[in-house]
């Protein structure tokens, strides 16, 4: 039954991608400003939950192995958005979407889109560190294992927690359990779990805001890095973080609009809606 | 405000709410103590009768005794034939009740729309509501006659049927606990491994089931006790003849052939719980041996539901994925 399981969504896998790019290229590379192509990008997209909207009409290009971050007042919909994206909204029954949500110019909400195939090429690192109740090395090994990704285990757990900047602390002890390891290890932790499956897109949800500001920062230096790889989308309520970390920024406000999106530093500096300017220089939010 | 400061009143009333308090205090205490000195009395009461009876008859003899007859001559009480039968009856329950009720728990926490769940959970507990007397009779009745289709050297008193019967009736239990335990595993553990890739399958038996391993174990233990204490579904199907296989030796150690032993399921037997029943139902006299054998069983079943906790707590130890 399990093989069945596995092997469908393999072979979706492969008709995901209609576009023709090189996804070998792990060395890590920049590549130029001029060929930054689009990896994700919404179409007039819709999410509604039961009658409430939750998104209206956002259109959005977010570009390869840069940071996109996302911010807003709660409630704007920026982390609706992001679940749209390897569509973990499906879990939520009263969920509904509408337009298109391109991936790789593939629209993940088409009929012959299995969501299982889809989110093995987008990992989620989630608000709250979630380490699974197992040892450190079965955690990362864990996305290995459901992928049939199983040659040289070893040496894929250790690369993705040299990635994730944990190895040194876990080495000695990586058959201890998870949830021994601190909250800022954890997340640490569960980052090197997204990336050890090797995915083309890391999703974000606030990864820092349940972590102290030692944490946070270990956790913002790392993202950075994982932007030389790994396509990365980030939503966070923290406005500094974004400025600091992020490439490109898309500001949600209440209602579900996407009010501006453009480079970071121009949104920061230089916002075209006073809304946007009003939100980031903290006269509400 | 006063120039003198003046100390705020903070007693709350204070000599009347401490007494309130030490009164629920002591209300709460003397409930918990209750149940530990039943236990105690309980256990006192068995050892007392239990160890006049093996002042008569050896420990060594009445557990390793092949013939049980109390009341019958040659009086013998050899506790192995109940042992036996009690152990058969609750190995073919487990084997059906554990499988079943697990994947029932599975497909109640993690696949069942709330819609099918609010319907399903219900009638599970309707099923454990029937009581074990009509589970008897439908036993001996409906399910006895349909396994001679299959089996047609089936006893009408047989150890199959009571054995399906009380499975069908642990499933409840093992279901119902297990899917409790599942449903509070936190469901960002499931995101998590929706996140990477998992179809509900991998979901379900690599992170739900590991985690919930305590409360599944749990559960097991306690239908297979419940199936070991069952007497009155047992004592209309199984009947209540102490049987015991054929046994032969080999190299001074008796062994019994897995045919024989299937072909027991298909033969009358005699579980522990009815062994107990047939005495106290019985017309023997107070402090005589085979009033004190009850005490001896009963000890036994004690021990036996005792080691079956202690196991649990050892295995849900070992296994505990705590989150």
């Amino acid at each position: 039954m399990s093989k069945d399981v596995t092997q469908d969504p393999e072979t979706d896998s492969e008709k995901l991608i209609s576009t023709d790019v090189s996804t070998d290229d792990a060395d890590g590379d920049v590549p130029d400003e001029s060929q930054v192509r689009t990896v994700i990008e919404s179409q007039d997209l819709d999410v509604f939950y039961g009658d409430t909207q939750a998104l209206q009409s956002i259109d959005l290009e977010i570009p390869a192995r840069q940071v996109t971050a996302m911010i807003g007042p709660s409630g704007c919909g920026k982390s609706t958005f992001l679940r749209c994206i390897n569509r973990m909204n499906d879990l939520i029954d009263i969920a509904r979407v509408e337009g298109e949500l391109l991936f790789e110019g593939k629209n993940v909400y088409d009929d012959d889109v299995d969501p299982v195939a889809l989110r093995r090429r987008i990992g989620m690192v989630f608000q709250h560190p979630n380490p699974f109740p197992k040892s450190i090395y079965d955690n990362v090994a864990y996305g290995l294992k459901i992928q049939d990704k199983t040659e040289n285990l070893d040496q894929k757990v250790e690369q993705a927690l040299k990635r994730a900047a944990l190895w040194d602390e876990v080495k000695d002890r990586l058959d201890e359990s998870a949830l021994d390891l601190s909250g800022g290890q954890q997340q640490r932790l569960c980052i090197a779990r997204a990336i050890a499956v090797d995915p083309e897109v890391i999703l974000m949800d606030e990864p820092a805001s349940a972590l102290d500001p030692i944490a946070t920062s270990q956790i913002e230096d790392l993202i950075e890095e994982l932007a030389e790889e790994f396509t990365v989308v980030i939503v966070t309520h923290n406005m500094q973080q974004a400025a600091r970390i992020s490439d490109k920024t898309a500001v949600f406000l209440t209602g579900g609009e996407l009010v501006e999106f453009g480079n970071t530093n121009e949104i920061f500096e230089n916002p075209e809606s006073e809304r946007v300017e009003d939100y980031i220089t903290g006269k509400f939010g | 405000m006063s120039d003198e400061a003046q100390t705020p009143d903070l007693s709350g009333g204070r000599g009347f709410q401490t007494v309130r308090e030490r009164l629920y205090h002591a209300l709460f205490f003397v409930c918990a103590l209750l149940s530990v000195l039943t236990t105690l009395a309980i256990v006192i009461a068995l050892l007392t009768e239990a160890l006049g009876f093996f002042a008569e008859v050896p420990v060594l003899d009445f557990l390793t005794g092949t013939r049980w007859s109390p009341t019958i001559r040659p009086v013998e009480y050899g506790v192995l034939p109940l042992v036996f039968g009690t152990v058969m009856v609750t190995l073919g329950a487990a084997a059906l009740a554990l499988p079943v009720g697990l994947l029932t728990a599975i497909y109640l926490s993690e696949y069942a729309s709330p819609r099918v769940r609010s319907i399903l959970k219900p009638a599970l507990e309707v099923l454990a509501g029937i009581p074990t007397v009509v589970y008897g009779f439908l036993g001996l009745v409906y399910l006895t006659p349909a396994l001679s289709v299959i089996f047609p050297s089936i006893s009408t008193f047989n150890i199959l049927s009571g054995s399906i019967i009380v499975g069908i009736m642990i499933i409840p239990m093992v279901s119902s606990i297990s899917e409790d335990a599942m449903s509070s595993v936190p469901d960002s553990l499931r995101n998590a491994s929706y996140g990477l890739g998992a179809t509900k399958f991998e979901v379900s038996t690599t992170v739900v089931v590991p985690s919930a391993v305590s409360g599944i174990v749990s559960s097991f233990i306690l239908a297979i006790s419940r199936a070991i204490g069952e007497t009155m579904a047992v004592v209309i199907i199984v009947g209540a003849q102490a049987n015991l296989p054929e046994a032969s030796s080999i190299g001074g150690l008796p062994f019994v052939s897995p045919t024989s032993l299937f072909d027991q399921f298909l033969e009358p037997g005699m579980t522990m719980t009815v062994a107990i029943v047939n005495l106290a139902v019985g017309d023997i006299a107070t402090q005589s041996l085979a009033y004190q054998s009850l005490f001896a069983i009963g000890l036994t079943l004690f021990a036996i539901t005792l080691i079956m906790n202690l196991i649990s707590d050892l295995v849900a130890q070992r296994y505990r994925e705590e989150y």
